[in-house]
């Protein structure tokens, strides 16, 4: 399933080994690790929409949630922001947290129903239909806030970001203007899991987010490379001649 | 752009990124907006991405990107007032003063806003007139109420 991300190797030590037990199993897992983290690389699977082993998590899309505590005072945490501690009780695939994820799911779909992902993905839960109310059909952004994030973290310009509130939300550019900041790189909608993001190429022109941008060929074989703008902002990173950047990877 | 207006409000603040909300609240008060070019300088100014300060902008209805009237009329939609009757309060004004609720009045005397609890549910239905509330609002103490205004 593609939504699947278990090759969970990443073992940063954020803090001094404490022992917790999930589902029961004891387990061993360094201090303030997400829960989900900390769980996938112990062999549980919790699924997840808005969470990016590259990217800090910020709890969008509520898909992840387990219970923490003994019955009857538990409570349904988002995994992927919850911090590991000394002697917690984890449950991932409790009927709380099968019926919380169904409901996160149920409402995923109400919003974006022709979002393929979000059908699969409903269906594996066994939610095929939404009790809730669509505003529009044709929505296919589930909010999960990976463009924005990607943009901000990863390329480092940070061209795009959260507009308004629900149910008026949506990712936009500042004032939905072109937006200076944008390098035309297309991060966003490359790691968009729904496609959302508007993106062509034509005639050596990428369009995105409403701009222009001119693609450089490759100085040997001459297929496109990326944006020109983009060349020019890794050679700002790097302090090289943007010239260096003319060539594709498979020439040099 | 006022720039030294913008100034004055940025000299209050010590220029780091948590100053943002303080510094948009008092641009909205001191410009009744918040306008673009303000906003740019703010950005460069606390260091924070153009696209966060359009985040927080446009997530708070405290603040807004177009001019505001003279007046801003808040209704309160909160819980108890919505029991109380505060639509038909939101109507009449809307009525009034020829404005749907969101907008300003031609003569931009005016803002119509309804907004969440305001605190005083005790008096509800309440609505505020700039810094002034009036509780126990009916539809019959909307003209009195307006014309204090007009
Ligand atoms: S556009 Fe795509 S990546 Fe961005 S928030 Fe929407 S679904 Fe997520
Ligand atoms: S993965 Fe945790 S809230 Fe989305
Ligand atoms: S609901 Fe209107 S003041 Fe509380």
């Amino acid at each position: 399933m593609v939504w699947k991300i278990s090759d969970e190797t990443a073992y940063d030590t954020l803090g001094e080994e404490v022992r917790l037990t999930i589902n029961g199993v004891p387990i061993r897992a360094p201090q303030d690790q997400s829960l989900l983290v900390t769980a996938r690389q112990n062999g549980f699977e919790i699924p997840t929409l808005c969470y990016h082993r590259d990217l800090p998590s910020e709890g969008h899309c509520r898909l992840c949630v387990v219970e923490i505590g003994e019955y009857p005072r538990t409570q349904i945490v988002n995994s992927c922001t919850y911090p590991t501690q000394a002697g917690l009780v984890v449950q991932t695939h409790s009927e709380t947290v099968l019926q919380a994820r169904r409901l996160v799911l149920e409402l995923l779909l109400a919003r974006t129903p022709k979002a393929k992902l979000i059908q699969e993905m409903a269906a594996a839960h066994g939610v095929y239909e939404s009790r809730f109310k669509t505003d529009d059909p044709e929505e296919l952004c589930i909010l999960c806030g990976l463009c924005v994030r990607t943009c901000r973290e990863v390329v480092g310009v940070s061209a795009i970001s959260m507009k308004g509130r629900t149910p008026d939300k949506q990712v936009a550019t500042p004032f939905m203007e072109k937006s200076p900041a944008c390098i035309g790189c297309g991060s966003c909608a490359f790691v968009c899991p729904t496609n959302v993001i508007p993106y062509t190429e034509k005639d050596g022109v990428r369009t995105i987010w409403g701009r222009d941008f001119e693609l450089q060929a490759c100085n040997v074989c001459g297929n496109y490379i990326a944006p020109k703008y983009q060349l020019e902002h890794w050679a700002k990173l790097t302090g090289d001649p943007v010239e260096t950047f003319f060539v594709c990877r498979d020439c040099r | 752009m006022d720039l030294p207006r913008l100034e004055t409000i940025l000299s209050r603040y010590e220029g780091e990124p948590w100053d943002l909300i303080p510094v948009l609240q008092d641009i909205q008060d001191s410009y009744s907006y918040l306008p673009k070019d303000e906003l740019q300088v703010v950005s460069e100014r606390l260091n924070v991405p153009l696209t966060q300060i359009y985040s927080v902008a446009t997530f708070f209805k405290m603040f807004s990107l177009i001019p505001k009237g003279k007046h801003q009329i808040k209704v309160c939609t909160g819980t108890t007032c919505h029991l109380k009757g505060s639509h038909r309060v939101a109507e009449s004004l809307s009525h009034r003063l020829g404005v749907e609720v969101g907008y300003t009045t031609k003569d931009m005397q005016f803002s119509l806003d309804t907004v969440g609890c305001l605190g005083s549910c005790a008096q509800a239905p309440v609505m505020m007139v700039d810094d002034k509330y009036y509780g126990r609002t009916t539809v019959d103490k909307v003209p009195k109420i307006l014309k204090l205004y007009k």
